[in-house]
């Protein structure tokens, strides 16, 4: 066994693109089910649109990076309105099932081959960070940066310091909004919506308003995710928005730093166990094939899932007494 | 204390006499040919009904009378299938609930809704009105809601403290035992400075070491101007505390009146008791005969 490369590699789950993406995204959920009890199941499809906006304005219609990023996010606003219209009146169970089946009414959009000139189909997009400009944007010269196995060259490290930069801006603005009078309105929609009514607050304003901005954060993950890699549809997969729920469980559904920290813990761990299982496989401690070992790992994944919602409800950084799931 | 003391009861609120859908002096909600139906059950069938300003107004009636229901409807929480009402003078027909409760209409529940997550004082923080920190734009920048917070953290202290609870500020609103939520909502509800208070079942599930101590505070709504009416099954508390009583049976208003007078009338007698209370039910059910029979083996 190659402990060296494991760790390594695992060590380097830390900090990519991809765990800064899903931080983003685990951070949306946060506002959508850890303050404001909005059960979204289709985070994976709020990515998608983001993603998709961002190239296909860039590929398509020729816009600039940073303009394609905001169309990027407008549409994860037109999509939260969608679904939020005609189902925050209902009760949170229907909101679960329309955002699962929005986000893979999205995904199949972009996969069906009737668009295959703006989507690119099965193939998905690629070459949109350097015809918008995002690549030649970059302010670090060609190079090696880092060290031990935070290595980057430096087109990953502009995506890894960019995508720091709107994490701390998501990060800012979800804990500047919660503190705030306006979050103890949406923790109060959380615990009895006909409470709050009661008390004189526009409910279904308050509920789009959190689902809004928790698309947008979603938005921003799937950008900066395909800032750093191709656009395809087989990344917006549901098995995706069950990893984002994994992650924003084990650091705490009502937090902000939980929501980053958990997508952190999650990547690494992931990183983690596809190294070390094959490994496991090939030198014969596992009985079972290399092709198998890999995806052990999501067998784990939903172990690990159901664990933390029967024993540590309120995740890592929870408040003991806030437990989401009890009541 | 006044513990033992009759409360101050208001009377001549009526005009002319005290009968179903009688006019009232001086009406703060009026409601016309209201109606509800479920399916082939008409919950609510009200034709007129007054509720005084300033009164305490209870009402009561049997399981399954209409009253919550009434009360959703009022406060928006329900809409009728046909009818209007009013609130000091303005229409409150297809007004969502928010508004209703804007307008100074506030209601608390017949399972009481604590926010059960959030701390005591967040719970009142969040009855306050206007708050220039509800909005999102404003909610980024506390210079906007700062000072405002803390007036509003003020005034929920003092009511803390009125209500006994402000020792538990800083507690998740879980942590209080039943009566203390419904003493917290009372509260809450007072944060939004209303004039129109809508209890629903304050007693219930209350142990009887609160119920005085609630008692007081309903009373202590009308001596600070506002006007309360609650749905009650205590009849004891509903005679101690109220100005005048509104019976509902079957979703209709059978009677209205003082309590000590209407109390007393055949209409309400006959709700609670059922109207066929003087028929010897062993001749209905044919019980009796079945016992004799057995006897006689």
């Amino acid at each position: 066994m190659d402990w060296g490369t494991i760790i390594n590699n695992t060590l380097a789950g830390l900090l990519t693109p991809t765990t800064i993406a899903f931080a983003l995204a685990a951070l949306g959920l946060a506002m959508h089910f850890g303050f404001a009890g909005l059960l979204n199941f289709g985070i994976a499809g709020f990515m998608a649109i983001g993603a998709y906006g961002y190239a296909i304005s860039v590929l398509t219609f020729g816009f600039p990076w940073w303009l394609g990023m905001i169309v990027g996010i407008l549409g994860s606003i037109g999509f939260a309105i969608l679904l939020g219209v005609p189902t925050l009146r209902l009760r949170g169970d229907y909101l679960a099932i329309v955002t699962i089946a929005a986000a893979e009414i999205a995904r199949l959009l972009f996969l069906t081959t009737a668009f295959t000139d703006v989507t690119g189909s099965a193939d998905g997009l690629f070459g949109y960070n350097k015809t918008g400009g995002f690549t030649e944007a970059n302010p670090f010269p060609p190079g090696s940066y880092g060290f031990g196995p935070w290595t980057y060259n430096s087109e990953t490290l502009w995506v890894i310091v960019f995508g720091l930069a709107v994490l701390a801006i998501c990060v800012w603005l979800l804990w500047a909004l919660m503190r705030s009078p306006w979050g103890r309105v949406i923790k109060g929609i959380r615990e009895d919506e006909d409470a709050i009514r009661a008390l004189g607050k526009n409910v279904f304003a308050y509920k789009l308003q959190a689902l809004i901005i928790g698309g947008v954060f979603g938005g921003m993950g799937g950008i900066i995710y395909a800032a750093f890699a191709n656009v395809s549809p087989g990344v917006y997969v549901t098995s995706i928005t069950f990893f984002i729920w994994t992650s924003l469980l084990l650091g705490g559904a009502a937090t902000i730093f939980g929501p980053v920290i958990g997508a952190v813990i999650f990547w690494t761990l992931q990183a983690f166990l596809s190294n070390i299982l094959p490994e496991l496989s090939s030198s014969g401690i596992l009985p079972v094939d290399g092709t198998q070992a890999a995806t052990l790992r999501f067998v784990l994944v939903g172990i690990g899932l159901m664990l933390l919602v029967i024993y540590r409800p309120q995740g890592i950084f929870g408040d003991k007494r806030e437990m989401t799931f009890v009541k | 204390m006044s513990n033992n003391e009759s409360p101050q009861k208001t009377t001549g609120l009526h005009i002319g006499k005290a009968e179903p859908g009688c006019k009232k002096n001086d009406p703060m909600l009026v409601i016309d040919h209201v109606k509800k139906t479920f399916g082939g059950l008409t919950a609510v069938d009200v034709e007129h009904l007054e509720i005084p300003k300033g009164a305490i107004t209870a009402l009561i009636g049997p399981n399954g009378a209409g009253k919550t229901t009434l009360f959703n409807l009022l406060t928006g929480f329900d809409n009728p299938d046909t009818g209007a009402w009013s609130f000091l003078g303005n229409s409150l027909s297809g007004i969502p609930s928010f508004k209703v409760a804007q307008m100074g209409q506030v209601r608390t529940f017949q399972l009481t809704k604590a926010l059960s997550l959030l701390t005591v004082l967040d719970n009142m923080k969040l009855g306050a009105k206007d708050q220039a920190g509800e909005s999102i734009w404003k909610a980024l920048i506390p210079g906007f809601w700062k000072k405002q917070d803390k007036d509003i953290e003020v005034k929920a202290l003092e009511l803390l403290k009125r209500f006994k609870l402000e020792e538990k500020k800083a507690d998740f609103a879980a942590s209080l035992s039943g009566g203390q939520r419904k003493l917290l909502e009372m509260a809450r509800a007072l944060m939004t400075d209303p004039v129109l208070v809508m209890l629903d079942e304050p007693m219930a599930g209350v142990n009887p070491a609160l119920t005085q101590s609630l008692l007081e505070h309903v009373l202590n709504l009308k001596k600070d101007g506002m006007t309360v009416l609650f749905v009650e099954h205590d009849m004891h508390m509903v005679r101690h505390i109220a100005d005048w009583v509104v019976v509902m049976a079957e979703g209709k208003v059978v009677a209205e009146g003082p309590p000590d007078a209407v109390m007393k009338e055949q209409a309400v007698i006959d709700a609670y008791l059922g109207a066929h209370q003087d028929t010897d039910l062993g001749v209905v059910t044919g019980r009796i005969d079945t016992i004799n029979e057995e006897k006689s083996k």
